[in-house]
């Protein structure tokens, strides 16, 4: 992150100010307000499994909108150009309508409150224990990342100081989740998801006038001399690493299509607990199909600008480009990830900058109040009840998750600072992603659909599936392995799956399996029909409400998109 | 102090309101800028776009339709013991 060194000042006024005040003024009112519904644990860390679809499936995509996503997926735009869609079309959209129509009905039905406590169902302990430490201390880690990058961008946008600015943002993402909960945090996800989309769809417009639409955008990419992002979706050499068309669309449909997707969409409980959130069993699975939705249309308003910004932005064109693709700092100080900045500065006037800049801080905070709001569920609910105090009642955990609140947010700014230290904050954090996500989705994949898999089998398989990803990892750290792009992570995250995989088989044939009747509702086959199903009255009712039918929809549409780009 | 069944509260703000309320207060900012107080250097900037204009217009629009959406559908207050989904064993629906 050399943000700093160019010359990224906006010359915000005080229009806007004062649009970015009266976003700050709502987000904590929403907290206020959020706060009067709380009155038990489930309200604090669920929000009483009561919120309609739409507000869980836009908050399911808005938690995952964040400083990664939004400055990274540009980034990725500029550099890579379309196929960084990938990401979208080929990672996040299956894998959401395979957690809505397969999975949610385990974790839903189950009625487990975390994705740690459905290990400790299926299990036992040991695997729980593994799985909620491990994901509290992430989460931790990317709280602080998102804290970091939050004040980074208000650092340099504005000129505040960063220590300033990290102490700022995490008291008011402290304020309102420790008074609203989870409630609080989805609601200000949802009223984030629109202004990030009022500030991202009028300068993709702006700047697709600016370069005479897309026609205009390929003609000029297609003008331009050395290396250039790319305007179609495949095969993605550029991206992957691998040499072969062949072995790349492999690579992205193995590594990061199915791995590395689906490990990260249906196992992260962040993502999840959005889904557990909602009020009834249908809803809860059209969460992530509903999500799908604006997220097959995400792509075009944060890869695009970040590929008008690689042909329009002087500090990323000619030589600067030539620096950066050769990983290389450019003569200009600037960097792919300043690309959505760089366009914003160039761009919009003010008025349309304080929306901008309302929804790319709403984006940072947003992101961080979901590591928060989950790290306390699992914390609460997964650590301290279940192996420090148990049975008290339900009110001292509610007290006990607003202090894990702010210990968390304490603990953040903590890792804030780290994460300061590090120069390549991004693939570092993608890296966590692998590590942890590829092998839980092995393990969750085998204990969902083999009854016969064991409890030791559970937590051998995590644990060696994760040190295969960490194995791939130094080999390519240290060069013995040699995949430039994002090749790493995925093979990483392919290892990672197919070690945890025959490692599971092999303690399962050595070890016992639980009793059945332990495993009912957790396990496919045990799992009677009834239960897996939804009703279709009331308020569920209607077509427009049917999860396999939405899906099918989405699933056509995002195939669509993958012919025509 | 905690009763595990006390009933749903009913949802003390309806967040679609909130949207409404932050896109209204955005649109009209940005279509008064846009309409009187954008300068011409700011125009050159976006290439003659008038974007403050309509993109406030945009977003008044859309305030005004989540202001539709809440009164056409007004938040149902769930009965009293709606602590679990009812197990409803109609469902023809396979997955």
């Amino acid at each position: 992150m050399v943000l700093a060194q160019a010359n990224l000042r906006l010359d915000a006024n005080a229009i806007d100010y004062l649009l970015l005040a009266f976003y700050f003024t709502l987000v904590l009112g929403i907290g206020y307000l959020a706060k009067r519904q709380v009155s038990t644990s489930l309200d604090f860390f669920l929000s009483g499994r009561s919120l309609p679809a739409w507000v869980t499936g836009l908050a399911f995509i808005s938690a995952n909108l964040g400083a990664i996503e939004v400055m990274g997926m540009s980034a990725n735009g500029a550099q890579y150009g379309m196929p960084t869609a990938h990401y979208f079309w080929v990672g996040a959209i299956p894998a959401m309508l395979f957690l809505g129509i397969v999975m949610m009905p385990f974790y839903y039905g189950s009625k487990v409150r975390s994705v740690p406590e459905f290990m400790l169902r299926r299990f036992g302990k040991p695997a729980h224990l593994v799985n909620g430490i491990s994901f509290a201390t992430a989460q931790i880690l990317i709280a602080g990342a998102n804290l970091f990058l939050l004040a980074k961008i208000v650092n340099v946008l504005l000129g505040w100081p960063i220590w300033l600015a990290i102490i700022l943002a995490a008291v008011v993402v402290l304020t309102y989740t420790a008074l609203g909960g989870l409630s609080a945090a989805i609601y200000n996800e949802v009223l984030q998801f629109f202004v990030i989309v009022a500030a991202l769809v009028p300068l993709t417009i702006v700047g697709l006038v600016k370069v005479g639409g897309w026609q205009g955008l390929v003609d000029k990419i297609g003008l331009a001399p050395g290396s250039q992002p790319d305007v179609n979706s495949w095969p993605g050499t550029n991206i992957t690493g691998f040499g072969s068309p062949f072995w790349s669309v492999v690579g992205l449909v193995f590594g990061l299509g199915f791995v590395l997707s689906f490990g990260y969409w249906t196992t992260n409980f962040v993502e999840v607990q959005r889904a557990m959130a909602s009020k009834s069993m249908s809803a809860a699975r059209r969460t992530p199909i509903i999500g799908a939705f604006p997220k097959m249309f995400v792509p075009f308003i944060v890869i695009i600008p970040g590929m008008i910004a690689a042909v329009t932005v002087t500090e990323l064109m000619g030589a600067n480009r030539t620096a950066l693709v050769g990983d290389k700092s450019a003569p200009s100080g600037a960097t792919f990830n300043d690309a959505l900045l760089l366009l914003m500065r160039d761009l919009l006037p003010n008025g349309m900058l304080g929306v901008a800049l309302a929804g790319l801080l709403a984006s940072f905070m947003a992101g961080m109040a979901a590591n928060l709001s989950s790290f306390n569920t699992v914390f609460s609910y997964d650590i301290w009840q279940s192996y420090i105090k148990k049975d008290r009642p339900d009110d001292y955990y509610l007290k006990l998750g607003r202090w894990v609140t702010a210990g968390g947010t304490i603990l953040a700014i903590g890792t804030a600072f780290i994460a300061s230290t590090y120069a390549n904050l991004m693939d570092y954090l993608q890296q966590l992603f692998s590590f942890f996500n590829a092998p839980l989705f092995a393990t969750f994949i085998l204990g969902m659909f083999w009854k016969r898999m064991t409890a030791t089998a559970g937590w051998t398989g995590l644990v060696s599936g994760t040190l295969a990803a960490v194995g791939v990892f130094l080999l390519s750290e240290t060069g013995a392995i040699d995949l430039p792009g994002q090749g790493a992570s995925f093979v990483g995250a392919g290892a990672a799956f197919v070690v945890d995989i025959v490692v599971s088989v092999a303690v399962t044939y050595a070890t016992a399996p639980k009793p059945e009747a332990q495993l009912v509702g957790l396990v496919y086959s045990l799992t009677p029909k009834e239960t897996r199903q939804h009703s279709t009255t009331g308020e569920d009712a209607g077509w427009y409400r049917n999860p396999a039918l939405l899906a099918g929809i989405v699933l056509a549409i995002t195939i669509i998109l993958n012919i025509i780009f | 102090m905690s009763t595990s069944t006390g009933g749903r509260h009913t949802s003390a703000f309806d967040v679609r309101l909130i949207i409404a309320l932050l896109l209204g207060v955005y649109g009209a900012v940005l279509t008064i800028m846009g309409a009187g107080f954008t300068s011409d250097d700011d125009l050159a900037k976006a290439d003659n776009v008038n974007i403050n204009l309509w993109a406030g217009i945009a977003m008044l629009v859309a305030a005004v339709l989540f202001v539709a959406w809440a009164k056409i559908r007004p938040l149902v207050i769930p009965a009293a013991e709606t602590t679990e989904e009812p197990a409803a064993g109609d469902t023809t629906e396979t997955s």
